[in-house]
């Protein structure tokens, strides 16, 4: 049994980013991909294998939460593999929805997190 | 099996309604639910069913059966958020129905002004969310807004406009908490807090306290010369967090409505009231393009000109809505409220003319669970 077999999904992700790694699960027999990690996905299918993310997504929608210390944005985007996830764009104040997006692993805070860069040379 | 028709409200009241200093959750909630037996010519023994959901109780059924010093033979505490009441009216008129009980009481109470001026919710992080610090609910509808707009090309004038109906109605409306002039620009150079919603594309953070009793129909006029009947309701919940919506700009009303309508053997265009969750501005445009009343995309455009305003189209929120009458954490129960008072033709300068058939949408969690309700007067039956 290899370690991502051993732990939840929750736990395997997040052993995977102290890693260095963004994995995303997919389905064998169905090749449904799933986003957040889960041990099924919406058809049933349980063959659940990790699969690294492309790291390519598209901004689906962004909101600036604005506090008196300070603003951060927070991002929908939706990977190249069809999935959906909550993740930020530190980069930058706000973006247009629709930018083409890249994935890069922060370590800055307690824990390590998916964030986004707009893609360079692509400004949708 | 319908249950159009099988039950009704007779007993209706609220409490605490704006600020309730010195008054805990419960204690508005006891007030409400008093008066509301009281209004049905009952007695609180005579409560044989409970039905409510809070932001500050692990256990509201057993909280409110306590507090009050009641037995009943069926409760339910369902918690769906904002919109757990309407579901409420569907179960309790169930309940009725089988024969468990007789007469069922919903219910709810929040002191969550005076307590600490900030919206009181028991709902847990999300650990797939929590690492980017999302500021919810408002973050989730900021992000609803931001689509919306990129789809739509829905407005910030358009969402000014929601504010705008809602406290024209809540000028009629006395016991509402947010009352006096309003204007475009007043809404417009609000502070930003989420992009692109303002201050004032928030709802209020009130106190209050709501309550209804039902009891099935055939014995509705023995507790009220104006009972208000049940005549459908429908539930849809595909999310929890609103990473998992499908489509930020169609909620699960889109299948919630037409489940009430069916069962309520109503159209639409039956409606002489629509009363719609508004926690934000985005809400009511979803709503009503969601409900049917205009195509997907076009509800920024459909509340221009105040449409929805005192003297438009459509009579929507005369309350004043969340916005501007009263949210104490969850509204639904308020929006049946208002239903009951207008079906009663007791509202007063608000008052819509020959109202009989009342829609009330209810909105829980991030625009997750969706209920909706019919009722009418005995002329809708």
């Amino acid at each position: 049994m290899t370690q991502a077999d051993t732990k939840g999904p929750q736990a395997t992700y997040e052993d995977f980013l102290a890693q260095g790694k963004f994995m995303i699960q997919r389905a064998k027999s169905t090749g449904e991909y799933v986003f957040y990690p889960r041990v099924t996905t919406a058809t049933g299918a349980t063959d659940l294998e990790w699969v690294e993310a492309g790291g390519g997504g598209t901004l689906y929608a962004i909101t600036v939460n604005r506090t008196r210390s300070g603003s951060s944005n927070v991002a929908l985007v939706d990977l190249d593999e069809g999935v959906r996830m909550m993740s930020t764009l530190p980069g930058v104040e706000t973006a247009e929805i629709g930018s083409r997006l890249t994935a890069r692993i922060e370590n800055e805070g307690e824990t390590p997190r998916v964030v986004f860069d707009l893609a360079k040379g692509d400004s949708a | 099996m319908s249950m159009r028709g099988k039950s009704a409200i007779v007993g209706m009241a609220t409490a605490g309604i704006g600020e309730a200093p010195g008054y805990s959750a419960m204690e508005l909630l006891g007030q409400a639910a008093v008066a509301a037996v009281a209004d049905a010519g009952l007695k609180l023994q005579d409560v044989d069913a409970v039905f409510a959901a809070t932001s500050s109780h692990a256990f509201p059924t057993m909280s409110v059966v306590e507090y009050l010093g009641l037995k009943p033979k069926f409760f339910d505490g369902t918690n769906v958020g904002g919109s757990s009441f309407e579901l409420h009216l569907l179960q309790a008129t169930m309940a009725l129905d089988a024969g468990l009980c007789d007469v069922a009481l919903v219910c709810y109470g929040s002191n969550q002004r005076t307590a600490g001026g900030r919206l009181v919710s028991m709902s847990e992080p999300q650990w797939h969310e929590t690492p980017y610090n999302p500021r919810h609910p408002i973050t989730a509808y900021g992000l609803a807004a931001s689509r919306h707009m990129h789809q739509y090309g829905t407005t910030r004038e358009q969402l000014a406009d929601v504010a705008l109906a809602a406290r024209g109605w809540a000028n009629l409306n006395p016991e509402a908490f947010a009352r006096g002039p309003l204007t475009k620009d007043d809404l417009l150079s609000s502070r930003m807090i989420s992009d692109p919603l303002t201050k004032a594309d928030c709802c209020l953070v009130t106190d209050g306290a709501a309550a209804v009793i039902l009891t099935r129909a055939d014995r509705a006029k023995d507790h009220h010369a104006k009972p208000v009947y049940f005549m459908g309701a429908g539930a849809a919940n595909y999310h929890r967090s609103i990473v998992a919506m499908p489509d930020l700009t169609t909620t699960a009303a889109v299948d919630s409505g037409p489940r009430a309508f069916e069962m309520a053997g109503v159209q639409r265009s039956d409606l002489d009231l629509v009363m719609l969750y508004d926690a934000f501005t985005i809400n009511t445009i979803l709503f009503l393009e969601d409900l049917g009343f205009c195509p997907k995309g076009e509800g920024g455009r459909f509340v221009e000109d105040g449409r929805i305003a005192p003297g438009g189209e459509l009579a929507v929120n005369t309350n004043g809505g969340g916005l501007s009458c009263v949210h104490p954490g969850m509204y639904g129960l308020f929006l049946i409220a208002e239903a009951v008072e207008q079906i009663r033709g007791t509202a007063g300068e608000r008052q819509v003319d020959d109202c009989n058939l009342a829609l009330c949408h209810g909105n829980g969690g991030t625009l997750s669970s969706q209920c909706t309700a019919i009722l009418g007067s005995e002329a809708a039956l």
